[in-house]
């Protein structure tokens, strides 16, 4: 083992989120519901939630490490950090933040957390009214060019239209999630199951992606504890260790106005690889992943990125049967994700990579002992995460 | 229907103007006088969109401005179905386009493909801007290049 790496020195041992909404059903504050799923998370973890000593963010939570320092109580905040920017694809990547933080011995006990509440706050799917814009923005904004489905439709249709891919991978994707959610008593869609029917008649959002293959809008927090290996030992739960983390974005990948370098790419292209060679695993060891799914289309790009299938195989590696817990070759979103468990940013993929490796989730891979979280694509920066159990 | 409009998209989306830093001034001008203008490095030639303070290529700061042709290729389309602003209520669907400029180091701009929203132009066909005068500002559009 190198001495620079993480490999294996941290685990996460805690998991836990409020009780997942749909936008505008939150009953309390957005910071409340945080302070609720740090609570669940340290219980879960089996620790006093005041020795808590470090808390790691992403995507620019609105709920500050220190306001929920001082709420909860906690003895002292060694660390606080936050991943800059990238919405979602910043949930892996503070959790490895939150592991160098353990590792480096800034915080004992540090918690990864996201809160959303999008009822309360402005959406992610409406653009913001002003009379004026300049930037970047100036260049997109006057031609309804604002939203991240519609630029994420944008690259998917340009990678579609190079490797000769139709409407079934994506289907297959917002059909597998919401299968994966009818097991899972969390999930907003539990209950709520999906038919091919009813996702072919469902209106276009922007072309490629119906209405299902979009994520939901919610309300609610996720929160993870990670310490480390040591501690986690005698942890009252099952440790997911870590076995690997990366964040970070491809050469120009956030050139504006749609001018990435790859244009039509997740932005895993240089990230994957580092991920696995830290573990010192290839694609074919991971049981089951846990694929950052903002809309469907974006899923296949991450899965050839990691090097689950190449891009000519699309057609035939991302079907339903393959997908699907828990004989698919390759079960993925196995909560039901951000379309049919709740779009808590991917912290809520997090949560259920780290069940899958304990065993008890609600739709268990069985002998699953390697989960791979893949966080934003697309976006920038992105992150990566491997759990395993030894 | 294209010509029945005043502008491809409704009144009411927010007006384009230059940043307060100077840094996109010439874009803004040159598109009032129906020029299509990218940057472009003083120092090594390459060109480079959206602007920055310095070449991304050879770290110069001296960045210049080279008009091009206004003809490219459709590198990507999507049909917006669903209105994100409140002025968009009644015009989707409609077409965003990221068109890619041969002769500007394949660089991509942004904008409405003009014509029918329920067409299915082909990737990579050849494209023309055309310009949309706003009262304080000029828009870059394009049409398939006939």
């Amino acid at each position: 083992m190198s001495e620079y790496t993480i490999k294996d020195r941290v685990a996460i041992i805690g998991v836990g989120e409020t009780k997942y909404y749909k936008r505008g059903q939150a009953p309390v504050p957005e910071f409340r519901l945080a302070c609720e799923a740090i609570m669940k998370a340290a219980d879960d973890a089996g620790i006093d939630v005041r020795d808590i000593d470090g808390i790691s963010g992403y995507a620019d939570d609105r709920n500050e490490a220190s306001r929920l320092a001082t709420a909860l109580g906690l003895k002292h905040l060694g660390f606080a950090g936050m991943v800059w920017g990238g919405g979602g694809g910043g949930g892996s990547g503070a959790v490895g933040n939150a592991a160098a933080a353990v590792a480096a011995g800034y915080s004992k006990y540090c918690v990864v957390f996201r809160a959303l509440a999008q009822g309360q706050f402005g959406r992610f799917g409406q653009a913001p009214v002003t009379n004026y814009v300049s930037g970047s923005p100036a260049y997109t904004a006057p031609y309804g060019l604002y939203v991240p489905a519609q630029w994420v439709a944008l690259r998917t249709r340009r990678f579609m239209h190079q490797y000769g891919i139709n409407q079934e991978p994506l289907a297959a994707v917002a059909l597998a999630d919401y299968y994966h959610a009818q097991f899972n008593p969390r999930a907003v869609m539990y209950g709520r199951p999906l038919t091919r029917e009813e996702y072919d008649k469902s209106r276009w959002i922007a072309e490629p992606f119906h209405l299902f293959d979009c994520c939901m809008e919610n309300d609610g927090s996720a929160a993870l504890i990670v310490t480390t290996a040591d501690r986690a030992r005698d942890a009252k739960q099952k440790p997911a260790y870590i076995m690997a983390a990366a964040q970070g974005s491809n050469y120009r990948h956030n050139a504006t106005i749609e001018n990435s370098a790859d244009y039509a790419s997740s932005n895993f292209k240089t990230l994957a690889p580092r991920l696995f060679e830290m573990a010192g695993i290839t694609p074919k060891d991971v049981d089951c992943a846990q694929m950052y799914e903002h809309f469907s289309g974006a899923v296949m790009i991450s899965l050839v990125e990691h090097g689950f299938c190449k891009p000519e195989e699309v057609m035939e590696f991302v079907t339903f049967e393959n997908i699907t817990a828990p004989e698919g070759k390759l079960p993925i979103n196995t909560s039901g994700g951000n379309i049919a468990e709740c779009y808590m940013h991917g912290l809520e993929l997090v949560n259920e990579a780290v069940r899958q490796v304990r065993g008890d989730s609600t739709c268990q891979v069985p002998d699953c002992k390697i989960s791979l979280v893949a966080s934003g694509p697309m976006v920038s920066p992105v992150s990566d995460l491997i759990v395993h159990s030894k | 229907m294209a010509d029945e409009k005043k502008y491809y998209l409704p009144e009411g989306l927010p007006t384009p103007r230059a940043q307060r830093t100077g840094l996109d001034n010439e874009f803004w001008a040159a598109s009032k006088r129906h020029e299509l203008m990218v940057q472009r490095c003083n120092s090594c030639k390459a060109f480079q969109w959206g602007p920055e303070f310095l070449c991304h290529e050879c770290r110069s700061f001296d960045m210049g401005w080279q008009k091009v042709s206004g003809r490219g290729r459709l590198y990507s389309w999507v049909r917006c179905w669903n209105p994100v602003h409140p002025a968009l209520k009644e015009a989707c669907p409609y077409i965003v386009a990221v068109i890619e400029l041969p002769d500007a180091g394949n660089v991509r701009m942004v904008g409405n493909l003009l014509g029918d929203p329920m067409q299915n132009p082909p990737f990579d066909v050849a494209v023309e801007a055309v310009f949309e005068d706003h009262p304080e500002a000029t828009l870059v559009q394009w049409k398939v290049a006939s």
